[in-house]
């Protein structure tokens, strides 16, 4: 995984609320069986028309946003379906940085071991950072995980709150698991004393 | 001690190690793995050479994404072959126990756990799907995860969690006839909203809810996640046992009186309380149907579609417009005026031996609406073999309803049974997303017998009033 200290990019902004993992990506395109190249179908069905042209109404087509690699979205981003190719196909499609109000709590999860830094904002905040977007109007902003602080250029400053591990593994870009895995001596210890009712057939049979 | 609720004490007795400002390490009795969210947790397992470390408490099969039609016939689509290959040689090299397409076990994985008794009480239970919260209806902590989380759980048997807070969704009153689990969740979700239980373990309690079998609290339960709960849990009782005796992974004999004895101890104790609670009368609900493109987007059968207006904040009104847009629907609207095209009894919210039972009498001696095309696809291959030794499969064929294999199916229409553009379904599944059931398709989620009943009469009626042909 990769770590993120500080993050400078481009701002594009997807105004609504409840964005399921159904909308960011669509499960036609679940069956490939790679972690990679999902960010081609990204908001598929919003992206592009019934013909597969673009749809040229929709925020994200506009060729101001292109480039951005945050997204400033509405409150319960990532809700319904615990589906990893959500933050797979962000994270390929260049967003490194999300921002809103409040996340699901799978898809906030999954996007830690992603790489990608879902930051929560008052939603005044959020609403405040989508109207300056609403004329068209681009900008960048920084986000420093180090300072817990976002900023651009233009005097906006806002402070945001992680869980100060998930704060460390993403500065860090450790790897869960290895990290459990420092735990075998405990794991076994547990093991030994697991009750037998949970031993069901299945066990037996190894 | 200090009294603690079933949530804690599911939680305590599986916490490894908990350092200070740092998740817990949970242990997992449970892994269930299906084709769509796995081949990547192996990959993983792979490419850092580590092995797969309790395969004897990992257990598989293929749901989402199989063909509901002959499975005798290759799999059309190359891409959904291709996933399903990857499983069945994933748990050949693990060597994990897999029910395959051919299997006489094959369903739905959240109806597969309970039927085979892998799901008991007081387990950790975790299966990369958000319903694995189904499993929480035997007082299991169950809970869905991501693809990396799965390679975690297969490297390790353990989840690193933080511990979410508890809320108690108290249902009193009795169940009317009519009125289903369904209803019952739905306007749960209606009430609280779709984030309104985020962060948290919803333990459902009162006397409507200890009333149910316990097919009707896995429905409860599976919706949890609708209401942006990591789970939800109701407490083991005498009901959960009768369940639970004789089923084939269920412990035995000496066991299961022992296992019986410790799972009764882990019932909410006295005087412990929860971070939140949520009270509701079954008085004061009705047969519910969702309107929207969310499941809080809901109202009663007797209700009308709402407007934009009726709502308080900007951003609600703004949903609330293009939800009605989407679902091509007029503010005012009665409900039993909406006209439905599609007829969807599935999924793993509602394709239970009970709920196959439930809508079957409601269309039994009558006919599929002329403008209707309905289908039934049991949550197993064993709900579909019960259901046809009690011969509902030939009530559903008479009618002119589908009956086919089990799976996922149109619930997420990842395979071929999907809905076309702006086709309107009456649907028994758990999510009315844009697209969740095909492109441009409109959902309205629903009860089995309020489905069947709008099978019938092509638009949704108030099942209380319905006049059974028995
Ligand atoms: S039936 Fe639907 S909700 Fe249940 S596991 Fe399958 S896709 Fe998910």
């Amino acid at each position: 995984m990769e770590p993120i200290r500080q993050h400078t990019g481009k701002v594009a902004p997807l105004d609504r609320a409840n964005v399921d993992t159904d909308q960011i990506i669509p499960k036609q395109f679940l069956k490939r069986i790679e972690r990679t190249g999902f960010g081609q179908f990204l908001f598929y069905n919003w992206r592009f028309d019934k013909d597969g042209n673009p749809d040229p109404t929709f925020e994200l087509n506009q060729p101001q946003y292109q480039d951005a690699s945050i997204l400033v979205t509405g409150p319960n981003f990532g809700c319904g379906s615990s589906r990893e190719h959500a933050p797979w196909a962000l994270l390929d499609d260049g967003y490194r940085v999300i921002i809103a109000s409040s996340y699901a709590d799978i898809f906030y999860n999954n996007c830690f071991k992603n790489g990608i830094l879902p930051v929560i904002l008052p939603e005044e905040t959020v609403n405040n950072l989508l109207s300056r977007m609403e004329a068209g109007y681009t900008h960048n902003l920084t986000v420093d995980l180090e300072q817990c602080v976002i900023t651009d250029q233009a005097g906006f400053k806002a402070g945001f709150e992680v869980d100060p591990y998930r704060r460390h593994c993403l500065l860090n870009g450790l790897d869960d698991i290895a990290i459990t895995l420092q735990k075998e001596e405990q794991i076994e210890m547990y093991e030994r004393d697991r009750p037998d009712w949970y031993k069901t057939a299945v066990e037996k049979k190894y | 001690m200090k009294p603690r609720t079933l949530f804690e004490k599911v939680w305590d007795r599986h916490v490894i190690e908990q350092e200070e400002g740092k998740p817990a390490i949970l242990y997992i009795d449970l892994h269930l793995v299906h084709e769509v969210t796995s081949p990547q947790a192996f990959d993983g397992l792979r490419l850092h050479g580590r092995a797969l470390r309790r395969p004897d408490l990992t257990v598989a099969t293929m749901d989402h994404n199989v063909p509901t039609t002959n499975r005798s016939l290759p799999i059309a689509d190359a891409t959904s072959a291709a996933q399903i290959d990857a499983l069945v040689k994933n748990c050949k090299e693990f060597g994990v126990q897999l029910y395959d397409l051919h299997s006489p076990q094959q369903g739905i994985v959240h109806v597969i756990g309970p039927e085979l008794g892998l799901t008991l009480p007081g387990k950790t239970i975790v299966c990369g799907d958000s319903h694995t919260s189904t499993h929480g209806a035997f007082g299991a902590l169950a809970f869905g995860i991501g693809t990396s989380e799965v390679e975690h759980v297969l490297a390790t048997q353990c989840l690193q969690q933080q511990k979410p807070r508890t809320m108690e969704v108290r249902i009193e009153g009795k169940l009317l006839p009519g009125l289903t689990a369904k209803d019952i969740i739905l306007a749960v979700i209606a009430k609280i909203g779709t984030a309104g239980a985020t962060g948290t373990v919803i333990e459902y309690t009162g006397e409507a809810i200890r009333n149910l079998s316990m097919e009707e609290r896995m429905t409860i339960c599976n919706m949890s996640i609708e209401a942006g709960a990591r789970a939800g849990m109701i407490a083991p009782d005498e009901t959960t046992f009768a369940y639970l005796e004789g089923k084939p992974e269920a412990p035995t004999g000496k066991h299961f009186a022992e296992a019986k004895e410790d799972w009764r101890k882990l019932a909410t104790d006295d005087g412990a309380s929860y971070d939140q609670q949520v009270i509701l009368n079954t008085a004061d609900i009705a047969p519910q149907v969702t309107w929207g493109t969310s499941p809080g987007m809901g109202t009663e059968i007797t209700s009308r579609v709402p407007g934009p207006e009726e709502f308080s904040t900007e951003s609600e009104q703004k949903s609330t417009r293009r939800a009605l847009e989407y679902m091509g629907l007029i503010p005012g609207t009665p409900i039993t005026d909406i006209e439905v095209d599609r007829v969807f009894i599935g999924s793993c919210t509602n394709s239970r031996l009970e709920d196959l039972r439930a809508a079957a009498r409601v269309i039994k001696n009558r006919q599929v609406s002329s403008h209707v095309k309905a289908m039934v696809v049991p949550g197993s291959q064993q709900v579909k073999l019960a259901a046809e030794e009690e011969g509902l499969h030939q009530i559903f064929l008479d009618a002119g309803f589908e009956w086919r294999e089990s799976g996922c199916s149109m619930c997420l229409a990842m395979n071929a049974d999907t809905l076309a553009d702006k086709e309107r379904c009456a649907s028994t599944s758990n999510r009315n997303f844009e697209g969740r059931q095909g492109r441009g398709g409109r959902t309205h989620l629903v009860s089995p017998m309020m489905a069947a009943a709008a099978a019938i009469e092509g638009h949704f009626v108030d099942i209380r009033q319905w006049e059974f042909i028995d």
